[in-house]
């Protein structure tokens, strides 16, 4: 089995979030990129199908030079090889269509990716990915497996689960649940080492057009300070929350 | 030229998301001076919709799809949207909102804004306000393909009523072969839901153990209210990993959170800024939570919450 993991390069999520440029791009400064939260999840399923089932597991991310490291770790926590699209990542379809790229050409069976990246919260990158290889689709995934060509999945649903049954090839949008957060991988000292020597192949996009386009960026408006009420008096509390708040 | 809006429903029932998409899209549709057109698929009463401003309905019915399915579903909404010439369309940000869009986006090679939180701010070039850096921030994108989708994310634009009179049609469509087969689905019965609720209670470390969630779950009685909990709580197996909200775990967007006994680490207050009223209940006046909330009780939620719910019935029964 042919795994290919998308990994999205995102500041980390204790970061500060501001904005430069009169409010046009994200302020990078002082921020620590980090993997995707959400992708983490999916690739240590990959690294479970490699260990239990035989896979090899391919990472690639579409950015410029400064998410090379991210890569890195995704090698130093246990894939073989990383593809970077030398592309600048602005827009979730133009992305998920230079990964389409690699995956036509490539030849991969599994395509797993979190279902969003906590930075743009698009949401779109894996639905789109399926779209446009024709490859089956399951989201908000919490739990997979694999059996020959077969696949069970179990998707997140408003209120419940849904068991889903589907085949290869196949994309999956994953989130915690496909693998339990204490069972996430971190990258130990030999892993370290041995991802130096691992292939990081750099390929040209395919310049797909971008579909949107980000015009600025806005923080939300500062917030009040908190109105304390005494802990003896919660009928203050409930005259609020129905008077002036309207909620209750 | 039209908007299409494509209002959901759950065993032919509509929740308040498919009202809110259809009042959005009256909006949308009013600033193009266009036409909105709301799709159903298998609802009961697709005349509601008429009452948030829908003037055409496509009512779809067909048994192939009476459960969701992200691939037949998108198909349909592309065959209604090519049919009625619509380059606008609308979905919710539900579960199944957020699968079916971004197919739906490609087969109609539409650029695609999710987590929409207003109306366009202006339609040359087509301009809309999204959400980002998981609430930290908001991104004004400019969409630059002919056809477009908008996710509007929940509780945003709100529910506004604006009765007219709808033609309601039915339309035939192909349904495609998916490649992905539900074989069981699990729901708990008779809760609110996370996703649903207006109201959620919301308990951390500071209940100190399972056994004191009785009076979270009276309290969200009360309140009609869906419980969930901080990530440490379903961490240490106190709650289900179910009711985990922040970050990595549920998103909550509800007109009123109550956080009980939760100090407010940056990742759990990214999954729940999206709500309107925040009422933090914490013994330290130090919590990062105070900083966050409309409203607060410095106190030990052992006092004040059982305070709390019988207070909440005398209001109750005086307000009922």
């Amino acid at each position: 089995m042919k795994i290919l993991v998308c990994i999205s390069h995102v500041p980390d999520t204790t970061s500060k979030i501001n904005f430069t440029e009169n409010d046009t791009k994200f302020d990078t400064n002082g921020v620590q990129f980090v993997i995707n939260p959400y992708d983490e999840f999916v690739l240590t399923r990959a690294m479970w199908f490699k260990e239990k089932q035989g896979a090899s597991v391919t990472v690639v991310n579409v950015g410029n030079a400064t998410t090379e490291p991210t890569l890195r770790k995704a090698l130093a926590i246990g894939a073989d090889d990383a593809i970077r699209v030398n592309a600048d990542a602005t827009d979730g379809f133009s992305v998920a269509k230079e990964i389409a790229a690699v995956v036509n050409s490539g030849g991969y069976d599994l395509v797993l990716a979190g279902k969003e990246s906590s930075d743009y919260n698009g949401q779109m990158v894996p639905g789109m990915i399926a779209g446009l290889t024709d490859f089956n689709f399951v989201n908000g995934c919490v739990g997979m497996e694999i059996d020959g060509t077969n696949a069970t999945a179990t998707r997140e649903i408003d209120g419940g689960s849904e068991t889903v049954s589907t085949s290869l090839p196949l994309v999956v949008g994953g989130q915690k649940g496909i693998v339990e957060e204490s069972d996430l991988r971190i990258p130990n000292m030999r892993g370290i080492m041995m991802a130096r020597k691992k292939p990081l192949n750099v390929i040209e996009p395919a310049n797909s057009e971008n579909t949107t386009s980000s015009q600025s960026f806005e923080k939300p408006a500062p917030k009040g300070a908190v109105k304390l009420v005494d802990a003896d008096n919660v009928d203050e509390l409930i005259n609020l929350l129905h008077n002036e708040a309207k909620v209750i | 030229m039209s908007v299409l809006v494509y209002a959901s429903s759950t065993d032919g029932k509509f929740k308040k998301s498919a009202f809110e998409v259809v009042s959005y899209g009256k909006k949308v549709a009013e600033q193009l001076g266009t036409n909105i057109i709301a799709l159903t698929i298998n609802a009961d009463e697709a005349t509601e919709l008429q009452n948030y401003g829908a003037e055409t309905i496509v009512t779809v019915s067909n048994d192939q799809l009476s459960v969701f399915n992200a691939k037949s579903y998108a198909s349909v909404i592309k065959q209604v949207a090519e049919s009625k010439g619509a380059n606008v369309v609308i979905i919710d940000s539900s579960i199944d909102g957020l699968y079916v869009s971004p197919l739906v986006a490609v087969a109609l090679e539409a650029g695609y804004a999710s987590n929409v939180v207003a109306a366009p701010s202006n339609t040359s070039p087509f301009t809309v306000k999204r959400k980002a850096f998981s609430n930290k921030g908001f991104n004004n994108t400019v969409i630059n393909t002919e056809n477009k989708v908008i996710g509007l994310a929940k509780n945003s634009y709100g529910v506004h009523e604006s009765a007219a009179s709808a033609s309601v049609e039915s339309f035939d469509a192909t349904i495609t072969e998916s490649g992905v087969a539900s074989t069981n689905i699990e729901k708990a019965t008779g809760k609110v839901t996370i996703a649903d609720a207006d109201v959620v209670v919301s308990g951390g470390r500071g209940l100190k153990g399972p056994e004191n969630w009785g009076m979270v779950e009276e309290l969200a009685d009360i309140l009609g209210a869906a419980t969930a909990c901080s990530k440490p709580v379903s961490d240490l197996g106190w709650r289900p990993h179910s009711e985990h909200v922040g970050q990595t775990g549920k998103p909550v967007a509800s007109n009123l959170y109550i956080a009980i006994g939760i100090s407010g680490a940056i990742q759990h207050l990214a999954g729940v800024n999206a709500s309107k009223v925040k009422v933090v209940i914490n013994t330290d006046p130090e919590a990062p939570f105070f900083k966050a909330a409309d409203y607060g009780i410095v106190g030990d939620a052992f006092d004040v919450v059982p305070q709390l719910i019988s207070k909440l019935k005398e209001f109750k029964a005086q307000n009922s």
